[in-house]
């Protein structure tokens, strides 16, 4: 937190809002100013990020992406399960059933990319009964992971660890 | 529908107890799974609709989510039942407002809510009073293990559990914390918190969830990212990194008011009172504007004339559906407005 000497002064600009951005000009004379974050903004000192919730992301991407996509010989694919064509994901932002996720799989991948920080491969519980390939993969990519990590943060101890346990899971 | 087992009692998220419950109000945890042999809600007919769901009430019957679940069934259901469980927290807006056969099953503590055909097939959650994130994520693991070993979830092995929306894959975990943050709205360093949670890619919403807005200071932060990291990564990232530290900032803060601004912060609290115990008509909104300060009266021992568990109760029955429940009436906005205030000054004055 800011100290409170900072804390109490209103924007010089609006006279409402607390200022938080504080700046010492030197050119054309040198003057210290208190602003709050919109005005600065306005006045150019900054540059607000703005913020998207992964839904708007989502929309976006499906109308730009998977848009393009239906350009072409996407167009006419629709899942043979249940129907579904992209251009109806693309308007209601749901899948028609698991299977879509095979078909469309080329479509969606940039958009899953894009909604998971970049994340590719599932890496988290794998149902109790699902085939012994599918947790052995998992846990693989799990691991793999963890032992570039620990590389990366010099922690050999660990490195060896994982490493163990990646041979003994892919000896299985 | 029998809602009355409920509707005396404020349930497990307005207990105001558990770990750091002077600024966590409430802790979830859910999962999102869909049957591997049939469509998303999307794509399913009507009748396909209440096969899925008969499907996966028999099992929550047969003691799957425990001995002493309840399904309540949202076809059967007026308005006024649906949108008590929504005050509860117990099912979305979404939910309420949904069509097709969908339910909810709810154990007897109100601790496990399992949502029927909402966006997913399942939505397995576990809520509790305060933060305590562990022994939810144990919970939901549970009812997620008994579940699969009667019913098949759809699952890839690259993308984990797959859900009707891809912003969902993999883990289909959603962790969110409710936080009650008075102090930081009044020290207008709000959105900066809130700002830091959206870098942190979490999603910083009302006391509703997804498309409700701030109201009394009462936020619910929660992780937007599924796929690519475990379920103990994601909820770990919640009880060891971000929600001691916005708990710190806010507690920061309300040490900074009591020193600094003690006139300000008695006056903002006893001013919530003065309204509150006078009022002749007001709505639900303003009820939990003016709560908020209050809450945080008490917290802080500057307030005593009525205690925590009063006003929690207060919270929950001033809601339109509560209100409505309890003085066994259908009323419109005015009307209400009339008896929510009636029952505060009651209650408080």
């Amino acid at each position: 937190m800011e100290g409170q000497a900072a804390m109490n002064i209103s924007c010089q600009r609006c006279n409402k809002s607390k200022a938080t951005v504080h700046i010492t000009d030197t050119v054309p004379e040198k003057r210290e100013r208190h602003l709050c974050e919109d005005c600065a903004e306005q006045e150019g000192v900054i540059i607000k990020q703005k913020h998207h919730t992964t839904n708007e992301i989502l929309q976006q991407f499906i109308k730009h992406k998977v848009g393009a996509a239906i350009g072409l010989e996407l167009e006419s694919i629709s899942c043979p399960q249940c129907g579904t064509t992209l251009k109806d994901f693309q308007t209601n932002g749901q899948l028609g059933c698991p299977h879509d996720y095979v078909v469309f799989r080329d479509a969606l991948m940039p958009l899953i990319e894009r909604a998971h920080e970049g994340a590719t491969h599932h890496v988290g519980k794998v149902p109790p009964t699902a085939e012994p390939v599918v947790r052995k993969q998992t846990g693989l990519v799990r691991l793999r992971r963890e032992l570039q990590e620990a590389v990366e943060q010099e922690n050999y101890e660990r490195a060896a660890r994982v490493r163990d346990e990646i041979r003994a899971l892919e000896s299985q | 529908m029998n809602l009355e087992k409920l509707s005396n009692s404020t349930g497990e998220w307005l207990r105001g107890e558990g770990p750091m419950s002077d600024v966590v109000i409430s802790s979830r945890i859910r999962l999102a799974r869909n049957l591997a042999d049939h469509p998303f809600l999307m794509a399913a007919s009507s009748s396909e609709r209440t096969e899925i769901y008969r499907a996966i009430v028999q099992q929550i019957s047969a003691g799957a989510a425990g001995a002493d679940s309840m399904i309540f069934d949202l076809l059967e259901a007026d308005s006024v039942e649906q949108n008590l469980l929504v005050e509860r927290h117990l099912i979305s807006r979404q939910h309420a407002a949904g069509e097709g056969s969908r339910g909810v099953s709810v154990s007897a503590d109100e601790r496990r809510a399992i949502m029927i055909n909402e966006e997913d097939h399942l939505r397995i959650q576990s809520l509790r009073s305060g933060m305590d994130l562990e022994s939810l994520g144990r919970d939901v693991n549970e009812i997620d293990d008994a579940l699969a070993a009667k019913l098949a979830f759809a699952f890839d092995r690259q993308l984990g559990y797959l859900t009707a929306c891809p912003t969902n894959l993999g883990t289909g975990i959603r962790v969110s914390v409710m936080l009650h943050l008075p102090a930081l709205r009044l020290t207008k360093e709000i959105e900066r918190v809130a700002r830091a949670a959206r870098d942190m890619h979490l999603a910083v919403r009302g006391l509703y969830g997804e498309g409700t807005e701030a109201i009394g200071d009462f936020y619910q932060v929660s992780n937007q990212t599924t796929l690519g990291k475990t379920e103990d990564a994601i909820i770990r990232t919640f009880s060891e990194k971000i929600i001691p530290k916005v708990v710190e900032y806010e507690r920061t803060a309300r040490d900074t008011l009591a020193r600094q601004h003690s006139a300000r912060l008695d006056d903002k609290i006893w001013r919530a009172y003065g309204l509150l115990s006078n009022a002749r008509r007001i709505s639900s909104n303003e009820t939990h504007a003016l709560l908020s300060p209050i809450r945080m009266g008490i917290r802080m021992g500057r307030f005593d004339r009525f205690d925590l568990k009063t006003l929690n109760e207060v919270f929950l029955f001033t809601q339109p559906a509560h209100l409505q429940k309890m003085l066994g009436q259908t009323l419109d906005e005015d009307e209400r407005g009339i008896a929510r205030a009636d029952y505060i000054r009651k209650r408080i004055g």
